[in-house]
Parts: structure tokens; sequence; C-alpha cells
């Protein structure tokens, strides 16, 4: 689809979606009334930015049923957030809302190279949370083979994986590291089992976690970007380049602002991501803050799609650490630990704050290629990534090695920042 | 002649030598000897163990990060001005000790040193010249 009618589409399913969301929920009808816009303000696409943004807050303050645009007599399928910081998100769909996804997430296995030939090991939880259903959909929207093993288990994983042949692989990505653990503790050899990509999502990570991932799993590792709030997974995706994932916006419109202002930003500048469901019918959303924090890029990509790229996460707004004024995201420091050979990808970050000075250190777990029998030499080490993190973020940070498997392993998201600053 | 010894990473954490003592136990394994190097944060425990490789693959297995290197064991009568003389000869050759640990034999009086050398050979090739007794793994496991 070219550009201009890519616009003319959006424009027309912004505007059916404003004058839909008017009529039919009063928390968006107040919120436009409290800004002083009417339905008919909007016409083009560009009249966005004339909305009001939707916090997650808010779309909890609505909980359950606040955001319903359909009748619940035409609700297929009900999914919610995990809930674990509050009262969670619910996402109500219309038949015509799981094709939509089914769509999109068919899409996102497409441009990791799935087709109708492969068998897709979904190790995404099934359930409420979206990921599992979410590629569920997906696989069999391409006609693939989809196994719903869900989460958990990981031998049983790998057990599976190797009888059935799985080819296309679907979780977390520190899941999948957690795999590629428990495979070598088992003697199982990665490269005999048949899986040749991997989609990957719900968690931040870094272009050295995908050639730790791509190594020790012998596949390709593809990005993949989704929330709840808005579908699932499925909101964008990368393709064979592996360069930034393109946005599907003729369902979910981006726009890139910054956090402190709500003032839109150029294209390429890194601000909050918000997301606008211009095709929903169940709870669609209006200019929702993600707290995501990427830039756009609308350079061509040479895969010849021109839906518009997202950079993968470069951090949250909320997991962004301010550390003696200094702006940290976890990313810079994981892109750093991963350079050094012997350092495995688990590791925490302790925020704490001594004498009204905030101090930062980095547990990281030591290997055997890295643990030397002499003390001198893994504080040289220490201090060589210390060096490193000073370059990277600015700030001074403690590097302290610790025992293998003493950070807390995830099969979901990994939690690696302990703040323990009473501000 | 350089025997094996094991080294152990620690963090500074309670119950972890414990834990390193209960799988060795289990398995059979006796330590000879043992010294902790500690810093503010983390230790290492190096020890002479009656079967090292087993150790070894025990430790690694329950998750320790453990690594097997070189030691020369020295045996010396347990008298007065030995150690002097030892230390002596390792300077006059330019041998510099990383760290060294010992332990006594009440029956025999004699003493077993354990040295780390920077250079381990060279060290080993100059007090075997010298005439003292450097003890081989099976020596020290029969001790």
């Amino acid at each position: 689809m070219s550009r201009p009618e890519l616009t003319v589409l959006q424009s027309r399913n912004l505007r059916a979606l404003v004058e839909r969301v008017y009529a039919r929920v009063p928390f968006y009808r107040r919120k436009f009334e409290e800004a002083g816009i009417q339905p008919s303000a909007i016409t083009d696409i560009r009249d966005i930015i004339k909305l009001p943004f939707t916090t997650k807050d808010e779309m909890r303050g609505v909980y359950p049923y606040g955001l319903l645009a359909s009748d619940m007599t035409d609700i297929v399928e009900i999914h919610t957030s995990s809930g674990t910081t509050g009262k969670p998100v619910v996402d109500a769909y219309t038949q015509k809302d799981i094709d939509i996804w089914s769509e999109t997430m068919g899409r996102t296995l497409s441009m990791a190279g799935a087709t109708a030939e492969d068998m897709v090991h979904n190790a995404y939880g099934y359930g409420l949370f979206t990921g599992g259903l979410g590629v569920h959909y997906g696989a069999r929207r391409i006609g693939a083979t989809v196994i719903p093993i869900s989460g958990g288990n990981t031998r049983r994983q790998l057990t599976v994986m190797q009888d059935f042949g799985s080819t296309i692989l679907a979780c977390t990505p520190s899941y999948s590291l957690y795999m590629a653990e428990v495979a070598r503790e088992e003697k199982i050899d990665f490269s005999r089992i048949k899986l040749r990509a991997g989609t990957f999502g719900a968690e931040p990570w870094s272009d050295q976690m995908r050639l730790e991932i791509e190594e020790k799993l012998h596949l390709k590792a593809y990005d993949i970007y989704g929330l709840t709030e808005i579908i699932g997974p499925g909101v964008s995706a990368e393709c064979e380049c592996q360069n930034r994932l393109h946005v599907f916006e003729d369902h979910f419109f981006p726009e890139i602002i910054n956090p402190a202002t709500g003032e839109p930003v150029a294209d390429g500048e890194a601000g909050e991501l918000v997301i606008t469901t211009i095709t929903k019918e169940g709870t669609p959303v209006i200019r929702y803050r993600t707290r995501d924090i990427t830039f756009l890029d609308r350079s061509g990509c040479p895969c010849g799609r021109t839906a518009v790229r997202m950079n993968r996460l470069l951090g949250r707004t909320d997991d962004m650490l301010i550390i003696r004024g200094v702006n940290v995201f976890p990313s810079q420091i994981e892109e750093v630990l991963l350079r050094h050979d012997g350092i495995e990808p688990h590791y925490e970050l302790h925020v704490e704050r001594k004498d009204n000075l905030d101090s930062l250190e980095v547990h990281v777990e030591v290997s055997e290629t890295l643990f030397s029998d002499e003390i001198k030499t893994i504080e040289k080490t220490e201090r060589a990534i210390e060096k490193e993190l000073r370059e990277a973020l600015l700030i001074h940070a403690l590097v302290k090695l610790v025992e293998p498997k003493s950070i807390a392993r995830s099969e979901g998201k990994a939690k690696r920042i302990i703040d323990k600053r009473k501000l | 002649m350089i025997i094996k010894q094991i080294s152990v990473f620690l963090e500074n954490r309670a119950g972890r030598l414990a834990k390193v003592a209960e799988e060795l136990a289990n398995s059979g394994i006796n330590i000879r000897a043992l010294t902790i190097a500690d810093t503010s944060d983390f230790g290492i425990l190096r020890m002479i163990v009656s079967n090292p490789d087993l150790a070894y693959q025990v430790l690694k297995k329950a998750g320790f990060t453990v690594r097997e290197s070189g030691i020369l064991a020295i045996e010396i009568a347990d008298r007065q001005g030995l150690f002097l003389e030892l230390m002596q000869l390792c300077d006059a050759n330019g041998l510099n000790v990383e760290y060294t640990y010992s332990f006594v034999e009440q029956d025999s009086k004699k003493a077993i040193l354990f040295l780390r050398f920077e250079d381990n050979d060279k060290a080993s090739s100059i007090f075997h010249g010298k005439g003292y007794t450097l003890l081989t793994d099976e020596e020290m496991r029969r001790i």
C-alpha cells in the first residue's frame, strides 16, 4: 500500500473510531469534553495530536468494562494484563478484533520466515496473558502447525522440541536463554534441534543478547513487540533484515512524544511510544502512553515493506533509573556486560541511597571462563567492566561478581532492578 | 612436581562453605588442607583434597564456579628456620610467591607447605635441584 493510500485509510479509521468512542464510551466522551474536543474536529490522521492521551492508570480506573465500545454479546474473548502492579487492564475482543490480531500475528511470524510448513513451538503462557493465544492465532492464520506447550516445565519443552521437530520458537528472550542453560545441563545439543527462527518479545532485550541467543540456540532471533493494552503481541515485528520493527500501522498508529511535556518529537529522536488502535472494536484505546522508549525510522527498509519502523526498545519510562540525575537504562548496562567473554546475561541492578548519594551496584554471575584462582585477576575484570560502564553511562557503577545461579531466573519477564532508595 | 588444587568462588554469604563441605563429604572426599582468600565481596576457597578430579565434578554439578589449578607441595621437617631457608631460596632465584598455606603432620614431625608461584614449573625444578621433596598427587592421597 502506498503512503498516500495508507494515510487516507488511517484518517478514515481514526474518524470512525473517534465517533464510535464518543458515542459509546462515557470514559472517552468525558475526556474529549474536558479537552474541549468535538469528534468533528478530527478529519485527518494528523489531527490525532489534538486528542487527549490515555494512561495505564486511567485504564485501571475503569476496570473491568469501562473501555468497552461494543455490546457484550459481540465480545468473543477477554484477556488481561498480569495485574502484578495493581488492577489489571482488560482487553475485550470482538470477532473482528480477533481477526485483526490473527492477521498481525500472522505477519509477525511470516516476517520471521514462518510458513504453513512450520511447526510453531509456542512457549508463551496460555490464559489471560495475551502472549500464548496471540502467537496461537497467528500460527493458525498462516496455516502453520502450532504446539501449544505454554510456559514452564523446561525439560519437557526440550523433549517436545526434539520429538516433534519444532522449527519456530516463540517465548520471552530470557526464557530462551534459560532453555539453553537447561539444555546444556541435560547435554542436549541445540544444533541438533530443528529450530531455525524464534520470535522473542514481552520484555526489552539487546542486540548483544540476540547474538547470544542465536549462538546458543542455533536460530535466527527476531524481536517482536506488543502489549495487552493495545491488543497483545502483534503491534510491530522485525522482518528478515532484523533491523528495527515494522509497526502494523494500518491498525496501530504510532507516535513518539517527549514523556515530560507530551509534545511530539522529530522522527529519529527517542521518546515515549504512543499508540492508537484505529481499527479495534471491543476496547479501543486512544493515544495510549506505552511508557516504552524508542524512536521511529521512516527510511526505506531493504525488505521493501513501507510500514514505519520502530527501534528495539531503549527502555521504559518507568524502568529508567535516574541515578545522580543521569538517565540510566538497563539495556545500556546489558550491552556492556555481554561484550565480555564469560559473562552470563544474568544480572541485577541494585540501587541504593547512601548519605544522600545514589549508588549503583551491578551484580553479575561469574562463569568458569571468567573465574580465576587469583583475586587480582577477578578484581581486574571487575574494574574493566566498571570502566566500560562509566563510559557508557557517564556514572560510576560498582561491579560485583556473584555465584552462578544466585540471581533469580524467570520463566516470564526478568526482574532486574532492585531499587532500595527511599525517596 | 605440581599437584592439583581446587579453587571455588564463594560469595560472602552464610552457609556457602557448609554447602561445599556437604558436597565433598557426600562424595567421600577428604579435605587435606584449605585456605580462604577473602575480599569484601567474595572469597576464593582453595583446597587440597583426596580426589581433586571428583571434587571438581561434584562441585561443578552443585552449581559452584570451580577451577583446578596447579600448586607445589613441599615436604620439610617441622623445625624452626626451615621456612626461612625456603624463602631465601625463592628470593635468591627471583621466585615470586603468589600465596602459601601449610599443615603439620604430628606423627612424622613433618610439615607440608603448599606454594603457588607465578611460574610453578620454574620453581619446581629449582626446588627439585636443591633436593627438596616435592609431593605428587598420589603421595598427597596417601597421607
